[in-house]
C-alpha cells in the first residue's frame, strides 16, 4: 500500500527527528539504541561467561580478556545504558498500558495533550536514570 | 497602536513538476505580508503574484476540512491555522507532508492513509441489520458515554500526525495515527459493537503494537485529538482483551417512543421523500 | 492474533529483567556501596564467588530465567526495528525464522554453561 507520485518518505532520518521535535522523541530514540547496545553486549557476555563451565581456568582467562581499561569504560556504559533502559522502559510500560496518559478529555486550545500528562514522569525518568548511571559510575571507577 | 505596515518575507517553497522534474526542488518568492495573515493567505499572494503554477490543497481556510496539511518551518502544520508572525522567521520554508508521494508540488498522495482508515472500519457495525439499513430510532447515550470518544472524534483527516510519526516515516505497513486513533473512536463508542471484527486487524503487524510513543502526532495534531493516547489507551484494550480482562458490554439499546404519553398537539412529520434506491 | 501476543509477552519478560538483572547489576557492579548477596568477601567475578553462585539453586534457577526473559525481550526489540525498516516479503519470514533460531540456540546455550557448571567446580577439586 505504497503511496504513489514522488517518493517522500523520511526513512530512518524521521527516527532522529530535527531539532524541532520533542523531548519524547529523544528518549525514543535512546531507547532504540541502548536497547541495541544491550543486545550486542548481551549475546557476547552469554559466550564470556559460559568460560565457567570449563572449569576455573577457562574463567581466569576468560576475565583476563575483558579486564583491560577499555572493557572497564565499555561495562561502565553498558551499565549507564541498562539504567536508562530500564527506567525509561517502566515509563513506557506504564504509558503503553495506558496508565500515565491520562482519560479522554474535551480539546480545548491549548490543548493538553498525554504527552503535557506525562512529561514530568518523562524527567523524572532522566533523572534516576542518570541518578543510578552515577552511582554505578561510583563503583566501577572510584571504589574499586 | 501596533505596526501594520508590510514587511518582506520570503517563501521558501518545495516545487515539483511530475513528468517533468526527476527531483523537487526548493523556490524562493519574495512577498509583503500584513499582521494577521497566514500561510495559506501567503501562498495565495504567491501563486498570483510570482508562481501561477504553485499546486496544493486547501478549502475552508478555518481549520476544518483538513485539506492544507503542509510541512512548514519543519513542523506539520495547517497552512490555514498558521500565522505568519507566529513562526517569528522571515523565511517560510513550505514543504509537502513527508511520509507521503507527492503528486506535485505541495499536494500530497493521502491514498494508502485513508486506504488504511477504511481497513479498520470507520463506522458503526452493529447486528441489527434491518435497524442500521432503515432506522426507526436514536440509540441512547449518556453524555459521560460522550466523553469516552468525542475528544477523538473531532479528527479531520489532516495527516499531520502521519507525516510527524517515526514509525510511519520507514513502515508503510504500520497503519499510523490517524487510522488507530479513528479504530479505538469506535471501539470505545457505545452505540458500536464492531470491537471484535477490529481486533483481527489490531492484533497484526499493521496495528498499534508498532507505536513506541514517540509523542509527535499529538503535539501536531492541529485538533487536539491526542492519537497517542487513543492509542494508548487502544493497546491496554486489546490486551486486556487478550487476558480476557475486558469488560464486555451490549451496544446502546435503540431509543423506542414512549407509550400512552403522547402530546396531541404535535404536527405529523412531513412524508419521506427518501425512496429505495 | 500473533503481534498482540508477542508485544504482551515483551512487556511481561521487560518486567522480569527489571527485578532479576536489577539484582545482577546490584550484584556485580554496586557491590562496593551495596555488598549484598555475599559479595562482602571475594570480588563479585573472582572464580570463588562464581562457584558459589553455581551451587546454589536460587542463582541457577533465576540466572536461566533471566537468560530466556532477557533473549525474548531483546530479539522481540530488534525484530521490531528490523522490520520498521520495510523489508520485502521473503526478508520478512527470513528475519522472523532467523532470529526465533538465533534466540533459542543461545538460550540452550546459556542454559547448558549455567547447568554445567556445578559439575565443573566439584570436577576442579573445590
Amino acid at each position: 500500500m505504497t503511496s504513489r507520485g514522488h517518493p517522500n518518505r523520511l526513512g530512518i532520518r524521521g527516527w532522529v527527528g530535527g531539532g524541532r521535535w520533542g523531548f519524547e522523541r529523544y528518549l525514543y530514540t535512546l531507547h532504540r539504541l541502548t536497547g541495541l547496545g544491550l543486545l550486542g553486549y548481551f549475546a557476547m557476555h552469554i559466550f564470556v561467561t559460559s568460560a565457567r563451565a570449563l572449569g576455573p581456568e577457562s574463567w581466569e582467562q576468560a576475565m583476563g580478556v575483558v579486564s583491560g581499561p577499555l572493557f572497564r569504560i565499555g561495562e561502565y556504559l553498558v551499565f549507564a545504558a541498562f539504567a536508562f533502559h530500564a527506567v525509561n522502559g517502566i515509563r513506557l510500560a506504564l504509558i503503553e498500558l495506558g496508565f500515565a496518559v491520562g482519560p479522554p478529555i474535551e480539546p480545548v486550545y491549548p490543548y493538553a495533550t498525554s504527552v503535557g500528562r506525562q512529561r514530568r514522569l518523562a524527567r523524572a525518568v532522566v533523572m534516576i536514570a542518570a541518578v543510578v548511571a552515577l552511582w554505578g559510575g561510583l563503583d566501577f571507577f572510584v571504589l574499586q | 497602536m501596533a505596526d501594520t505596515s508590510p514587511r518582506q518575507v520570503t517563501f521558501h517553497v518545495r516545487r515539483y513538476e511530475p513528468g517533468v522534474d526527476r527531483e523537487p526542488h526548493w523556490e524562493d518568492h519574495r512577498i509583503d505580508v500584513l499582521p494577521g495573515m497566514t500561510v495559506l493567505d501567503g501562498l495565495w499572494k504567491v501563486k498570483e503574484l510570482s508562481a501561477p503554477s504553485l499546486a496544493w490543497r486547501s478549502s475552508c481556510r478555518m481549520g476544518i476540512c483538513g485539506s492544507c496539511g503542509m510541512l512548514i518551518n519543519g513542523r506539520p502544520r495547517l497552512a490555514c491555522n498558521t500565522q505568519i508572525a507566529e513562526l517569528a522567521s522571515d523565511v517560510v520554508a513550505v514543504g509537502p507532508l513527508p511520509n507521503f508521494g507527492i503528486i506535485k508540488d505541495l499536494v500530497p498522495d493521502l491514498r494508502p492513509m485513508f486506504e488504511m482508515h477504511r481497513d479498520l472500519m470507520p463506522y458503526l457495525i452493529r447486528d441489527d441489520a434491518q435497524e442500521q439499513d432503515d432506522p426507526t430510532g436514536e440509540y441512547w447515550q449518556t453524555p459521560h458515554e460522550l466523553e469516552h470518544y468525542l475528544q477523538f472524534s473531532y479528527c479531520i483527516k489532516c495527516g499531520c500526525c502521519m507525516a510527524a510519526c517515526p514509525t510511519v516515516a520507514t513502515d508503510p505497513q504500520y497503519a499510523g495515527p490517524m487510522p488507530l486513533g479513528q479504530a479505538h473512536r469506535y471501539n470505545s463508542d457505545t452505540r458500536d459493537a464492531g470491537f471484535g471484527q477490529r481486533r483481527e486487524v489490531l492484533s497484526g503487524g499493521s496495528g498499534p503494537w508498532r507505536c513506541h510513543f514517540a509523542g509527535e502526532c499529538s503535539q501536531v495534531c492541529p485538533k487536539g485529538v491526542d492519537p497517542a493516547k487513543a492509542i494508548q489507551l487502544m493497546k491496554r484494550e486489546l490486551v486486556s482483551d487478550l487476558l480476557r480482562l475486558r469488560r464486555r458490554r451490549p451496544p446502546a439499546a435503540l431509543a423506542e417512543e414512549p407509550h400512552g404519553t403522547r402530546r396531541e398537539d404535535i404536527v405529523p412529520a412531513p412524508p419521506r421523500t427518501a425512496t429505495e434506491a | 492474533m500473533r503481534d498482540r501476543t508477542l508485544w504482551t509477552w515483551h512487556i511481561g519478560a521487560g518486567v522480569v529483567i527489571l527485578v532479576l538483572l536489577g539484582l545482577h547489576m546490584a550484584i556485580m557492579h554496586l557491590d562496593a556501596t551495596l555488598g549484598i548477596f555475599g559479595t562482602e568477601g571475594a570480588e563479585p567475578v573472582e572464580w570463588e564467588s562464581v562457584v558459589t553462585r553455581a551451587q546454589s539453586l536460587f542463582f541457577t534457577v533465576t540466572y536461566v530465567l533471566l537468560l530466556g526473559a532477557a533473549l525474548y525481550h531483546g530479539f522481540y526489540g530488534l525484530r521490531n526495528i528490523l522490520l520498521e525498516l520495510n523489508p520485502g516479503a521473503g526478508l520478512r519470514r527470513t528475519i522472523n525464522v532467523g532470529l526465533s533460531l538465533a534466540g533459542l540456540a543461545l538460550f540452550a546455550f546459556g542454559t547448558w554453561a549455567a547447568l554445567a557448571a556445578p559439575g565443573a567446580a566439584t570436577m576442579a577439586g573445590g
